[in-house]
């Protein structure tokens, strides 16, 4: 894969501590390190803003109170849960859940490209997150379609009334994550001045949308064992 | 190439590879429990203690929380520990 640091890299690591890019990056991975001496510990930062992840802890605890609501209705339904799970395909979430982890290792690796300035490798991730993204929006209609058509609705029974809820909750999240990447996408363009490499503000804002994507993740690995897998 | 390299044999592929391995145990524990454990208790235990272990690898490992400050990598492991308490004390309770 073609994607030797450019001399726009080398050229920002030389920079004075004033250039912006510099001072983004020695927060995480330049850590200096004397060739004779021990590596030096790595800074502790937010990764982001502090901000995204005041939003993130917030959602994770709304989802945290639907996860026990469906646990403790659950177990006050047992026959109706059992016999509403038993219709879905495991299938469909086991595939869902491939694809937003490998979509998460791919943003982890766009992040990791544009720190070292390779914006082409950055953006071809990115692009390729998006596909996990847009490939688990299809498999989640198809699994829609199907409910729908074999009668199961959301007004079918308690159940149906969660897995359509979370499900579309959660898919609201995946499409703000697929406008999200989108818009990294288009933060990882080389600036106008060929050799400029990625502002630290912007590497800041990459970093605020791949919690979030990552977010959209963790919360899916949950409602696949609630919604699917349990007995 | 050096990065491609690199980049596969990093500790986040290697996270990758264990959070794959675990959603396909998880798979196999809900849908055959009788497979692996005997009691369908016990594999519903399994299958959300498997859940809320990706959760914090996400977290430590994608979410970069192993290299933030320890506050809020510990808020974030809190929520881990507390709802996978909740859920899992909830189910068994029930």
């Amino acid at each position: 894969m073609p994607e030797a640091p450019s001399t726009a890299s080398s050229a920002a690591s030389s920079t004075a501590p004033s250039e912006p890019r510099s001072k983004a990056l020695s927060a995480r991975d330049e850590v200096p390190a004397r060739p004779d001496g021990p590596a030096l510990p790595v800074p502790r930062r937010i990764p982001g803003e502090a901000g995204v992840w005041v939003f993130i802890l917030g959602d994770m605890t709304m989802f945290a109170a639907f996860f026990g609501c469906f646990v403790h209705d659950r177990s006050r339904h047992l026959e109706v849960f059992a016999w509403s799970q038993a219709q879905l395909k495991i299938g469909f979430g086991a595939v869902n859940t491939c694809l937003l982890l490998t979509g998460s290792l791919f943003v982890v690796w766009a992040v990791q490209a544009a720190r070292r300035d390779a914006l082409d490798t950055a953006r071809r991730f990115i692009a390729l997150a998006f596909v996990c993204a847009a490939v688990f929006g299809v498999d989640k209609l198809i699994e829609w379609s199907d409910k729908i058509a074999h009668g199961l609705t959301p007004a079918t029974n308690l159940y149906y009334m969660y897995f359509f809820m979370f499900t579309g909750l959660h898919a609201v999240h995946v499409m703000i994550g697929m406008v999200v990447l989108a818009h990294l996408w288009r933060l990882c363009r080389r600036p106008a001045q060929a050799a400029a490499p990625l502002s630290a503000a912007r590497l800041r804002t990459l970093e605020v949308g791949a919690s979030y994507w990552h977010l959209v993740d963790l919360l899916w690995v949950v409602l696949f064992a609630l919604l699917y897998l349990m007995a | 190439m050096r990065y491609a390299v690199r980049r596969a044999r990093s500790p986040v592929t290697y996270v990758w590879g264990l959070l794959i391995a675990a959603t396909t145990v998880s798979w196999m524990l809900g849908a055959h429990h009788d497979i692996l454990v005997d009691s369908r208790r016990a594999a519903t235990v399994g299958v959300l203690l498997i859940a809320f272990a990706k959760v914090h690898f996400v977290g430590m490992h994608f979410m970069e929380l192993r290299h933030a400050p320890r506050a809020l990598a510990w808020t974030f492991n809190a929520w881990v520990v507390a709802v996978c308490g909740i859920v899992v004390g909830l189910y068994l309770a029930g």
